[in-house]
C-alpha cells in the first residue's frame, strides 16, 4: 500500500489537473432594448412605456394616453401623452418627490387599467430619470391551482429522486458488501460532474462523449480507490469506525482538492444549458430532464437485473448477506468488492453528471447531497438494492411536494426529519430486514 | 517569524479554545464511551443560539441565556439519544449529523427570522458578559497582547477548558467512568453484569453535549455575534481531527490537539500565503495562486486525518491498547 497510494493520488491529480484551466462561466452584458425618448442630456424626467399585455407574447403599445406629473406641493409640473410606441417622458425641474397620474378616460377602447384604483403613483427622482410602470390589461400571469402545482412538484421530485437513486445505490452496495459507511461518497458524485466539465468545456468534446468519459473514469477511480486504498486497509484489519473516520478525512481532502483545481464558483456545461420546455399532459419539463430521468431508469433497471440474474450479481448479494460464508463457498470476495466499487462509483459519477446537467457544477455539490443520500438509503433499508432506489424516489418526491405546505427553504429539514423518524420507528427501513440492525 | 508569531497567537486564541471544548465533549462520547456523535456542531448551536436568542430576542439576562443554552443541549441529547442509542454505532452518527444540519437550516431560515435573525444571525447579547470583564485597556500574556474584551474571552475560555478537563478527569477515574470505558470495549459484557448500558450511554451523550454547548457559548462570545455558518457540519469534522490528533481517551488529548491543530493550520496558511505573494513568488503562480494557497492547509488536514487514523489512531498522547476502535 505504501507503494500504491502515491500512484493512485498521482493519477487522480493528473486527471483533475486537466480541469484546472476550466473557463470561467460566460458573462455577457445584456443589451438594453428600446431606448427611452431623447431629452436634453442633463434634463431629468419621469418616463415609462404603456403596454397592454393581454397577449403576453405579443404586447400592444398603448397610444394617446394623458399623463400628468405634479410636485410635492401639488403643482402641475408637466403633462404628456404616450406616443405610438406607448412611451412617454415628462421632464421635471430637479430632484424631489413627484406624483404621476394616468387619466383612465383617455385609454383607447377595450383597454383598461389592471387595478382601476391604481391611477396615481409617487416617484422619487434622485439624480437619474425615474421609470414608472402602469399595468394595463388583464392579469395573465400563470396562476396555477394547488393541483397543478402538486403535479409539477411531483414530477420534479420524481426526476430528482431517480438521479438521487443512482448515488444512493452506490452507497448502499458498498455498505452492503464492505460495511463501510462512506462519508466520501458525495465527493464521488462531484467527481463525475467535474470530469464532464473538463472534457466538455475545457477540451471541447460534445457533452454526451464527455459524460461517457466521466462515467468510465469514475469507475476507474472506484477501482483504484478500492485496490489502492480500502482493500489494504481491510487487510490490515482496520475497524469499521476507524474506516468511517478515514472516509471523512478523504471527503475533506477531495473536497478542498476540487476547490483548489476548479475554484469555488458555480459552473455549467457547454451544451444544453438553456432549453425550451415541452408540455406533456399536465406538466411542462425541459427535454434534458426527461432524458436524464430515462437514462437513470434504464441504468437502475440494468443494475437491478444484473444483481438478480448474473453470476457476479448473485455473488454480490451473497457477500452482502454473509461475507464469511460466501468466502467459504468459494466466492472471490475481493473481486466482488472490487466490482461493487467500480459499479458504485460509476453510478455516483453518472448521478453527478446528471445533477450538473439539471442544476450546476460546484466542488461542494456532492457533499450537499450526502445527507439526502443517507436519508434515502436508511428510509429504503440500508444495504438493500431495491430499498435504496425506493427510498431515493420517495425522498425526492417528498422534498419537492413538502414545499406545498412548508417554506421551500425548509424542505431539506423535512427530509432529514423523516430520516430521524424512520430510525425511531422502523430502523431497518421499508425493505430492510430487522436482523440487519444491531 | 511573523508567521510563527501569528500562528502562536491562534494556537492559544479563541479558535483553539472553542475546538478544545468541542473535542473534550467528543472525547466523552467517542473516546470514552465509543459513541459516534457527528453532530457536535448541533450541540454547539444549541449553546450559541440558546444564549443569543434568550438575551437578544427575549431580552432576558445573560445568566438566563446560559441556563437556556444548557437546558436546550440536554433536551437535544435526550431527543437524539432516545431512538438511536439502542442501535448500531453508525446510526447515531447519521442521526446526529442530520440533526445538526437541521438545526443549522432552521436557525438560518427566513421563516424564523424574528427569533433567530436568519442568515444574519443574532448580535448584542454579550452585555452581561462584558460587565464582568476585569481587564482594562490592552493586556499582555507573555509576548502576546490582547484588547481588553479579547483578553477576557481568552481567560474565561481557558478557564472553562481547565474546568472541563478536571470534570472529565474526575468522572473517568470514578466507577461511573470505568463503566463507560467498558461499554466502549464490550457492550454485551457490561450488560451481562447488570448495568443499564442505555442509561449510561445517554448520560455520556448529555455530558459531552454540555461541554460542546460551552464551545457554542464561546463561539458566540468570541465574536459578539452568532451566525448559522458557525455551525457547519465541517466544524464537527474539524473537532474530530483535533481529538484524534491529540489522542482520544486521554484527558488532555483534545487540548493538546486543538493547540497543535490551530498552530499548524495557521502556520501552513501563513507559509503558503507568503510563498505565493509578491511579484516573484517562491511557488510559481501556474501551480498555486494566492486564492489556492488558502486551501492547501485544508487539503493537508484531510490527508492528515486519513493518515493519522490509519497509522497512529491513538494520536499524540493516546494509548493504542486502550483505544480499540474496532468491533461493532
Amino acid at each position: 500500500m505504501r507503494v500504491r497510494m502515491p500512484a493512485v493520488l498521482a493519477l487522480l491529480m493528473g486527471v483533475l489537473f486537466l480541469g484546472s484551466t476550466a473557463l470561467p462561466a460566460h458573462a455577457g452584458a445584456v443589451g438594453h432594448a428600446g431606448a427611452p425618448l431623447a431629452l436634453a442630456a442633463d434634463q431629468l424626467a419621469i418616463q415609462g412605456a404603456l403596454v397592454d399585455d393581454t397577449d403576453p407574447v405579443n404586447p400592444e403599445p398603448v397610444e394617446g394616453v394623458t399623463l400628468t406629473v405634479t410636485d410635492a406641493q401639488g403643482k402641475e409640473v408637466g403633462t404628456t401623452t404616450s406616443d405610438a410606441d406607448g412611451e412617454y417622458a415628462v421632464p421635471v425641474p430637479g430632484n424631489g418627490a413627484y406624483t404621476i397620474t394616468i387619466d383612465p378616460d383617455t385609454l383607447p377602447e377595450g383597454t383598461f387599467l389592471r387595478n382601476p384604483a391604481d391611477v396615481e403613483k409617487s416617484v422619487n427622482v434622485l439624480g437619474f430619470d425615474a421609470t414608472v410602470q402602469f399595468q394595463i390589461g388583464p392579469d395573465t400571469r400563470d396562476v396555477s391551482t394547488v393541483w397543478e402545482q402538486a403535479i409539477d412538484l411531483f414530477a420534479n421530485g420524481l426526476f430528482f429522486g431517480l438521479i438521487l437513486a443512482l448515488a444512493s445505490l452506490g452507497l448502499s452496495m458498498i455498505f452492503g458488501t464492505t460495511g463501510l459507511t462512506n462519508f466520501a461518497h458525495g465527493e464521488l458524485v462531484t467527481f463525475g460532474a467535474l470530469i464532464t466539465l473538463t472534457f466538455n468545456v475545457t477540451i471541447g468534446l460534445p457533452l454526451i462523449a464527455a459524460a461517457a468519459i466521466a462515467v468510465i473514469l469514475s469507475g476507474a477511480f472506484g477501482y483504484l480507490q478500492d485496490a489502492g486504498f480500502w482493500r489494504p486497509l481491510r487487510r490490515r484489519g482496520t475497524g469499521l469506525i476507524a474506516m468511517m473516520i478515514v472516509a471523512i478525512g478523504m471527503s475533506i481532502f477531495l473536497r478542498y482538492l476540487y476547490q483548489y483545481l476548479y475554484g469555488g464558483a458555480f459552473q455549467t456545461y457547454g451544451d444544453y444549458v438553456t432549453q425550451e420546455t415541452i408540455t406533456l399532459g399536465p406538466i411542462s419539463v425541459f427535454p434534458k430532464d426527461l432524458i436524464s430521468a430515462a437514462v437513470a431508469i434504464v441504468v437502475l433497471v440494468l443494475v437491478a437485473i444484473a444483481l438478480a440474474k448474473t453470476r457476479i450479481g448473485k455473488a454480490t448479494r451473497a457477500v452482502a448477506d454473509n461475507t464469511a460464508l460466501s468466502a467459504a463457498t468459494g466466492i472471490d470476495v475481493d473481486r466482488v468488492v472490487s466490482v461493487v466499487w467500480i459499479v458504485g462509483t460509476a453510478l455516483a459519477g453518472l448521478g453527478g453528471v446528471l445533477i450538473g446537467l439539471s442544476q450546476q457544477v460546484q466542488y461542494e455539490m456532492g457533499f450537499k447531497l450526502l445527507l439526502l443520500i443517507f436519508a434515502a438509503v436508511i428510509l429504503g433499508g440500508i444495504g438493500t438494492i431495491w430499498g435504496a432506489m425506493l427510498g431515493s424516489v420517495l425522498i425526492g418526491v417528498f422534498i419537492e411536494m413538502s414545499t406545498l405546505v412548508i417554506p421551500a427553504e425548509m424542505k431539506y429539514v423535512g427530509a432529514l426529519g423523516i430520516l430521524i423518524l424512520v430510525l425511531l420507528f422502523r430502523p431497518q427501513g421499508i425493505l430492510g430486514r430487522a436482523q440487519r440492525v444491531g | 517569524m511573523d508567521i510563527l508569531e501569528a500562528a502562536l497567537r491562534q494556537a492559544v486564541g479563541a479558535d483553539a479554545i472553542i475546538f478544545a471544548l468541542a473535542a473534550i465533549g467528543l472525547n466523552v462520547h467517542f473516546g470514552y464511551t465509543g459513541l459516534l456523535n457527528f453532530g457536535q456542531a448541533g450541540f454547539m448551536a444549541m449553546g450559541g443560539y440558546g444564549l443569543a436568542a434568550t438575551v437578544s430576542t427575549f431580552g432576558l439576562p445573560f445568566w438566563a441565556g446560559i441556563l437556556v443554552g444548557l437546558a436546550a443541549t440536554a433536551v437535544l441529547a435526550l431527543l437524539l439519544g432516545a431512538p438511536t442509542l439502542r442501535l448500531r454505532a453508525d446510526y447515531l452518527a447519521i442521526v446526529t449529523i442530520a440533526a445538526a444540519e437541521m438545526i443549522r437550516l432552521t436557525v438560518g431560515s427566513v421563516t424564523l427570522r424574528q427569533w433567530f435573525g436568519g442568515r444574519d444571525g443574532l448580535q448584542q447579547f454579550t452585555g452581561g458578559f462584558r460587565d464582568l470583564n476585569p481587564f482594562q485597556g490592552s493586556t499582555g500574556f507573555g509576548p502576546l497582547t490582547y484588547r481588553d474584551y479579547d483578553a477576557w474571552v481568552i481567560v474565561v475560555g481557558w478557564g472553562l477548558v481547565a474546568l472541563s478537563c478536571l470534570v472529565v478527569w474526575m468522572l473517568m477515574r470514578s466507577p461511573w467512568g470505568r463503566v463507560l470505558k467498558s461499554i466502549r470495549e464490550d457492550e454485551d459484557a457490561v450488560r451481562s453484569l447488570g448495568k443499564n448500558v442505555y442509561s449510561y450511554k445517554m448520560q455520556s451523550l448529555v455530558i459531552g453535549g454540555m461541554i460542546g454547548c460551552l464551545a457554542g457559548f464561546m463561539t458566540g462570545l468570541r465574536q459578539s455575534a452568532t451566525n448559522p455558518d458557525d455551525y457547519f457540519t465541517e466544524v464537527t469534522f474539524f473537532a474530530y481531527t483535533v481529538l484524534i490528533l491529540g489522542g482520544a481517551a486521554r484527558v488532555l488529548g483534545p487540548v493538546v490537539g486543538s493547540i497543535l491543530f490551530w498552530f499548524l493550520i495557521n502556520a501552513l496558511g501563513g507559509f503558503f500565503g507568503w510563498a505565493t505573494a509578491g511579484a516573484d513568488p517562491l511557488i510559481p503562480s501556474w501551480l498555486m495562486t494566492q486564492n489556492q494557497a488558502s486551501l492547501v492547509r485544508f487539503i493537508i488536514m484531510g490527508l492528515a486525518l486519513m493518515l493519522l487514523m490509519i497509522y497512529r489512531p491513538q494520536g499524540l498522547l493516546g494509548d493504542r491498547k486502550e483505544l480499540a476502535l474496532d468491533a461493532r
